[in-house]
């Protein structure tokens, strides 16, 4: 299977433990990615408060480059997900298209429309397959118990993102966890906010979301959390000790990216994966999912 | 078919009054909506069950409540969607609001915040002898943010108020937009100076859990998001709040960022948001980078140059010169 590859800033950025691990766990899986050559941020939702135009103009070219290579785009954050398929409703529209292809053709590019943008774990349980991932793991992650974390944007609005048509995006997280032999914890925060598009504006209620969501994972006897989502697991790992103290409460959770839960079944060691660059220790974890640290 | 409707229920009557729940096994037909499910529970098994409801038709906004976790009007869901593979689903009162009894909540801090945006026109131009005319494309513009009904569906389910009951929450806010976006009301800077302040449009997570929960396609979080454009847009002061401050900050380096890399520099982003003068900010924000380091997993300041970033800063010079040229 190929795709063409997003990677998005912050696998390229403040998390380059989910680049290094996208990119070992899909050699594993027999998943060829072949990176756009020059994307552009899709403006995480920020872009498209000051300039909502010029959001659609970069999410547009970013699907020309992707119609040029004919693959459909594979996304590893839930913020780039939920950004691009909201563009791409959008973008449906001829007219709007019309205008917005007239930008791109003073750079021989156009948008054709119909562009197919899939994350990471909706390609492991629609494309992928979960028996075939599960005849590819070299072990049983049982006994561990995950909290998922889903990140909004990969959620909400649901017409966007195609619930109606594929109905197990609902659960798509806990699938994965479960096929692994892991427990998914049933957490009611999983499909809430982790606060972090407010962290520089209103620090307090960002790290009261981190604290209430870390809490009640670690209250639910969870070992870890997992996110495909890189912007939460930002909030949610490094500044886990602060919002901690905020609340004036214990919590040590660590948060693991969706490809580290995965290439831990898969065999991949702890280093490959990227585990010893999280804030918030993920040693004892590593050690339950029996990885060589 | 059989469902079993476990109810969260209060009563404050009682002497140590706690929530808690109940299960009804009520048989329903396949049309039934959950409100049809709760009136035949409250008819035939228990009519001490307290809840709102009137229309019975997604009109009058009276039975939002949460079904299996999220608000919905009771009278527009249909309980067979909502039953689990065993036939339960859960009723709960609206989230965010305090409980009188059973699924009925205290909708006075709503309507406080609804007021507290002033939700009236207010013209400066002299009265007309007739209406107030508005062009049709203005109040068709208008139509879906004038759909609201009041439900609170949007304020039961958003993340903000659950950690900050202060924030002006959706409903208000999508409110406010709606007469900042009336050409016949005259007070937008003041307006939008007021809604700059602690608890209003700089607070919003832009989560959408509003998008979602609202049965009337409002979408609150898109007004609030198109509130902060025209903030900015409109050359506002942010005001006292620090929050707005760091909000006009935060959107326009985003967007000098984007436009000038094609990619996303955090941590310029962070100082150019909070300011590298900003010494207690800046000092704060210190330890967390210093552990970011330590785990090699400090972004690099300034990106690495994206191949075709010519192609994306022309493309932003061009959409920038078009809005600065509408503007006239």
């Amino acid at each position: 299977m190929r795709y063409a590859f997003f990677p998005g800033c912050v696998s390229r950025g403040g998390a380059p433990e989910l680049y290094q691990s996208t990119i070992a766990v899909a050699e594993r899986i027999g998943i060829e990615l072949e990176e756009i050559e020059g994307w552009s941020c899709t403006g995480a939702g920020a872009l498209q408060e000051s300039n909502p135009l010029l959001g659609d103009t970069l999410n547009a070219r970013n699907f020309a480059l992707a119609q040029r290579m004919d693959l459909p785009i594979m996304t590893i954050c839930s913020t780039c997900q939920g950004v691009m398929a909201q563009a791409k409703v959008r973008l449906e529209d001829e007219e709007y298209r019309a205008q917005i292809n007239e930008l791109l053709a003073e750079e021989d590019l156009e948008y054709t429309g119909g562009i197919q943008v899939k994350h990471m774990l909706w390609i492991m349980v629609e494309d992928i397959g979960l028996d075939h991932i599960k005849s590819l793991a070299v072990k049983s992650l049982d006994g561990v118990f995950l909290a998922p974390f889903y990140g909004c944007y990969i959620v909400r609005p649901s017409a966007a993102l195609e619930y109606d048509a594929y109905p197990q995006r609902k659960i798509a997280l806990e699938l994965v966890i479960e096929a692994l032999g892991a427990t998914a914890v049933d957490n009611e925060g999983k499909t809430r906010c982790c606060g972090f598009p407010i962290l520089t504006i209103n620090e307090r209620n960002s790290l009261a979301m981190v604290a209430k969501h870390t809490g009640e994972a670690q209250d639910l006897g969870a070992d870890a959390m997992v996110t495909p989502c890189p912007l939460c697991h930002l909030n949610l790992d490094g500044f886990q000790s602060k919002a901690a103290r905020q609340v004036g409460k214990q919590i040590n959770v660590p948060i693991l990216h969706l490809p580290q839960l995965i290439g831990a079944a898969l065999g991949l060691d702890g280093p490959t994966l990227g585990l010893n660059r999280h804030i918030v220790s993920s040693f004892d974890v590593a050690l339950k999912m029996g990885l060589r640290v | 078919m059989q469902a079993k409707v476990s109810v969260r229920r209060f009563n404050p009557d009682e002497e140590q009054p706690k929530p808690y729940d109940q299960q009804f096994d009520v048989e329903v037909e396949s049309h039934f909506t959950v409100l049809d499910t709760l009136i035949k529970v409250r008819e035939e098994i228990d009519g001490s069950l307290a809840m709102r409801c009137s229309c019975r038709a997604s009109i009058c906004g009276s039975c939002a409540m949460r079904v299996n976790g999220h608000a919905v009007l009771a009278c527009k869901a249909r309980v067979s969607e909502h039953l689990s593979d065993d036939g339960e689903v859960r009723v709960e009162p609206a989230g965010n609001q305090p409980v009188i009894k059973d699924l009925v909540v205290d909708l006075e801090p709503f309507w406080n915040k609804i007021r507290a945006v002033e939700p009236y026109l207010q013209p400066s131009m002299p009265e007309p002898e007739g209406e107030y005319l508005a062009p049709n494309d203005v109040m068709l513009h208008l139509v879906d943010v004038m759909g609201c009904i009041m439900c609170g569906a949007c304020v039961s389910d958003c993340t903000v108020l659950e950690v900050d009951p202060n924030f002006l929450g959706p409903a208000a806010l999508a409110k406010a937009y709606r007469f900042v976006a009336d050409t016949r009301d005259e007070e937008d800077g003041k307006r939008l100076g007021l809604y700059n302040g602690y608890g209003g449009i700089w607070d919003c997570t832009r989560c959408g859990e509003c998008v979602q929960a609202c049965p009337k396609g409002v979408a609150p979080m898109d007004r609030i998001m198109a509130l902060r454009e025209k903030a900015i847009e409109s050359g506002t002061p942010p005001g006292d709040y620090d929050g707005a401050a760091y909000g006009y900050r935060h959107a326009e380096a985003f967007e000098e960022i984007v436009s000038h890399n094609g990619r996303l520099e955090e941590t310029m982003l962070v100082v150019k948001t909070l300011g590298l003068f900003n010494l207690p900010k800046m000092l704060a924000m210190l330890p967390v980078g210093l552990n970011a380091m330590l785990h090699r997993k400090m972004p690099p300041p300034i990106a690495p140059k994206v191949p075709g970033i010519n192609q994306i800063r022309r493309l932003a010079a061009r959409i920038k010169m078009n809005k600065e040229g509408a503007a006239y």
